[in-house]
């Protein structure tokens, strides 16, 4: 099996799972993308997530039906898609795409955003169900602080003592080691696979680590994830001794990092257009977002390492980050993506391709999108921006030739 | 001076906020320091012998922003990072910045960088303020501030500054609640507009001169003859009720606010502090007692309840809705509290704002066929 048929195998065992579990009496769990799930694997808790499942109507392009919904309900077409869509399939509770069950619990983490905060009130208030929030303060410091370890140290113990509450169970420490090993070595394959993007050709083509990204958020704390993501690193360590680029029927050509996420409804287009200018998408925020290591049993640890995700850290870091992924991934070029959705992404973006463009001298565009509201693209404005960073890239290309 | 000699005096203050700050500083021969939306513990500020400022945006033409923001970021923000990147905050020794939502950790982050030569203080309060853990860190993260704000001025601050200033913030708190309590009784004289300029005129005064003016405008009134309104009483909601243009829609068409949950006004003094413990835990606990407040978790989301609460204590007629536009977490809000208010039968009339609109005529419209439809 190559890993991309485990891939659609494990994405159907997901859902069916879910579906099945509903179906017996077992309990839900709806939760935000990079929570400590550890908890909730340790409980052994059936989890969907929210997230994942809005991108996959997405990219189904039956976005439209939920968000329209959610507006007629009085939602403004401002707030984030993701959320849009998620609370109009609450109520429609049915789509082409994928089917999930109804939640009996929300797991809320906010070290991606505090948006899911106000989306996952409302979930709770709207179901009617009990909500366990991880606050997650954002890090205006370098360096995630003392204070706030301690406060978010103490939000996990507090929400054990609520899982315990909700399953009447206790909570099995032993297992919770476990899972926490387990976690932490399927993040390092996830990361150690998206690391073989650094070879030139990169034998990853980018807008694939979008579709394994859906794993790596539901399956970080099981064997069928750990499984998938070493077999996805064999399979580009043999690509990469072998010399392959990202695609068969094209060379790579240019090596770009995207920042922010796919735009789901626009997904062909967007990577069509790279792909007919040999533009490679190396690398993103993405790989490091989901690379959550911490010492087993280490609760402290794990509170650290959940809150140092890349959209609640500081712009210096956020430069320092970017700054590395062009040296690590040779990159020659960014597109950042100006997501209508994600406030806390877009309102750093500009200061960044300043900082970004005066320390490496790559070029950059920016365009406008969406993450799932297919309104908020223009095609013809994206292939402009395109074209633009190639001449950008290739002017570099040249001088470089020319020494 | 007569008690409406000082209602022109907080009128005036209001209106030129700069003119007001300027003649501040001159008269307490204290430095000033900015103070963004939402929550910030003014006390510390106040302790450290600088004067609060509150930065509630303001109308001017966005130019230079646009080179931090795009152009779907909330107009407050958006003006505030203007006025810092055209100087209009130079008065100020620094600045203290919550991270209550997304919007405001990018501006965290871009005033570092646009505006490097008014020191930044930030403040990170937490969301789970039930828990222990939540209470304890917000007592903490006090007392990290309290030390920038040492670093800054200098000076050390000691604990009886700080229970000094923690008295008169609460204190001014109390007069507050009673000044919106006492000039919903008096519509014919304390109308919309006037309304919003003189708990505003707060924000750029000293708290001690500001709560005695306050009190004297609350003696003021309270020897009044209580006159029949023949208008409608509404609660209003939302962060913010400007421009002030707005309001004198209101009071055109005979529509009083007999009370606020906006987190200009209310939201600021609502809450009284704890009672018990340091003044790091009492300040804590006024932040961890705020109930129906958008920027603070609450799993019981109890903003609709409140809004029917304060219809009926205050006997409103309505629930008008001013919602800035690119607010988050207001927009959230807004669809559960909606529902609530239509099963109790309340009406509401939703207004979407901001900062630097210029054009009135449709709300004009509007709020005129609400209060028709009121009457």
């Amino acid at each position: 099996m190559t890993s991309k048929e485990m891939l659609n195998h494990l994405v159907a065992k997901h859902y069916e799972g879910a579906l099945q579990a509903k179906k017996e009496g077992r309990p839900v769990v709806w939760a935000t993308s990079i929570c400590p799930q550890e908890l909730l694997e340790t409980m052994g808790l059936v989890t969907v997530y929210p997230e994942n499942h809005a991108a996959a109507i997405g990219a189904r392009k039956e976005a439209l039906t939920f968000i329209e919904h959610s507006e007629a309900e009085g939602y403004s077409a401002d707030i984030c898609s993701y959320a849009r869509v998620n609370m109009g399939y609450a109520d429609i509770r049915h789509a082409e795409a994928q089917d999930i069950p109804l939640p009996d619990l929300i797991f809320c983490c906010s070290n991606i955003c505090n948006t899911v905060i106000k989306w996952y009130e409302n979930l709770a208030k709207k179901l009617n169900i009990p909500l366990i929030m991880f606050d997650m303060p954002f890090n205006h410091t370098y360096e995630v602080p003392a204070h706030s370890v301690k406060y978010m140290r103490g939000q996990i113990e507090y929400a054990i003592k609520q899982l315990e509450d909700f399953t009447k169970k206790k909570f099995d420490y032993d297992k919770f080691g476990e899972v926490m090993k387990l976690s932490n070595a399927t993040c390092e394959w996830w990361k150690k696979a998206t690391d073989w993007a650094k070879v030139k050709p990169s034998p990853l083509n980018g807008f694939d680590m979008f579709n394994y990204m859906a794993m790596i958020v539901c399956m970080r704390g099981n064997e069928d994830g750990h499984k998938l993501f070493k077999l996805w690193h064999d399979e580009m360590e043999a690509k990469a001794k072998k010399g392959k680029g990202p695609w068969n029927s094209a060379e790579e050509k240019y090596r770009i990092i995207w920042d922010g996420i796919a735009c789901w409804p626009h997904l062909a287009v967007t990577f069509k257009t790279l792909k007919k200018y040999g533009i490679n998408m190396v690398t993103s925020t993405y790989p490091e977002s989901w690379n959550v290591r911490y010492e087993t049993n280490d609760l402290s640890g794990m509170a650290k390492a959940y809150a140092s995700n890349y959209a609640n850290r500081n712009l210096d870091y956020d430069t320092d980050n970017m700054k590395k992924l062009v040296d690590d991934f040779s990159v020659e070029g960014i597109v950042y993506h100006s997501n209508r959705s994600c406030k806390l992404m877009d309102f750093r973006q500009y200061e960044v391709q300043r900082r970004i463009a005066e320390a490496t001298g790559i070029p950059s565009v920016v365009f406008d999108g969406d993450q799932t509201d297919p309104r908020n693209f223009s095609e013809a404005q994206y292939e402009t921006r395109i074209q633009a960073l190639v001449e950008m890239m290739e002017k570099n290309k040249e001088a470089k030739r020319r020494g | 001076m007569s008690y409406q000699d000082i209602i022109k005096k907080l009128e005036t203050a209001a209106l030129h906020p700069a003119k007001t700050v300027t003649e501040q500083i001159r008269k307490t021969g204290k430095d000033a320091f900015g103070c963004f939306p939402i929550y910030t513990p003014e006390e510390i500020i106040y302790a450290a012998g600088l004067l609060p400022v509150g930065m509630w945006g303001g109308k001017t033409e966005l130019k230079l922003a646009d080179k931090y923001l795009q152009s779907f970021c909330c107009s407050i923000m958006r003006s505030n990072i203007e006025y810092g990147l055209k100087g209009t905050y130079n008065m100020l020794k620094g600045i203290i910045l919550p991270t209550f939502c997304d919007t405001l950790k990018c501006i965290c982050e871009n005033w570092k960088a646009a505006v490097p030569h008014i020191p930044i203080v930030p403040i990170v309060y937490p969301q789970n303020r039930s828990i222990d853990a939540g209470f304890v860190y917000m007592t903490e993260e006090l007392q990290r501030v309290k030390g920038e704000m040492e670093k800054i001025t200098g000076r050390t601050l000691s604990d009886d500054d700080l229970e000094e200033a923690w008295e008169l913030y609460e204190e001014y708190r109390r007069t507050m609640r009673e000044f919106t309590d006492t000039a919903a009784e008096y519509p014919q004289i304390i109308g919309a507009k006037r309304r919003h300029l003189l708990i505003k005129a707060g924000y750029f005064m000293d708290k001690r001169e500001y709560t005695q003016d306050i009190r004297e405008i609350i003696a003021g009134l309270k020897d009044e003859e209580k006159k029949p309104f023949a208008g409608n009483r509404v609660v209003v909601t939302g962060l913010l009720a400007e421009p002030a243009e707005l309001l004198d829609i209101f009071e055109e068409n005979q529509l009083a606010f007999a009370a606020d949950d906006l987190a200009q006004e209310s939201r600021q003094f609502r809450t009284p502090g704890g009672t018990e413990g340091s003044v790091w835990q009492r300040m804590a606990g006024r932040i961890c007692d705020q109930r129906g407040d958008t920027f603070l978790y609450e799993e019981e989301k109890s903003r609709g309840q409140m809004l029917i609460d304060m219809v009926k204590e205050k006997e409103a007629d309505a629930v008008v809705i001013f919602m800035m536009k690119f607010c988050d977490p207001e927009e959230f809000d807004y669809p559960i509290y909606k529902k609530e208010l239509e099963a109790a039968g309340i009406p509401m009339l939703y207004l979407e704002i901001d900062q630097q609109m210029d054009s009135f005529e449709q709300i004009r419209t509007r709020v005129q066929s609400f209060a028709e439809m009121l009457a």
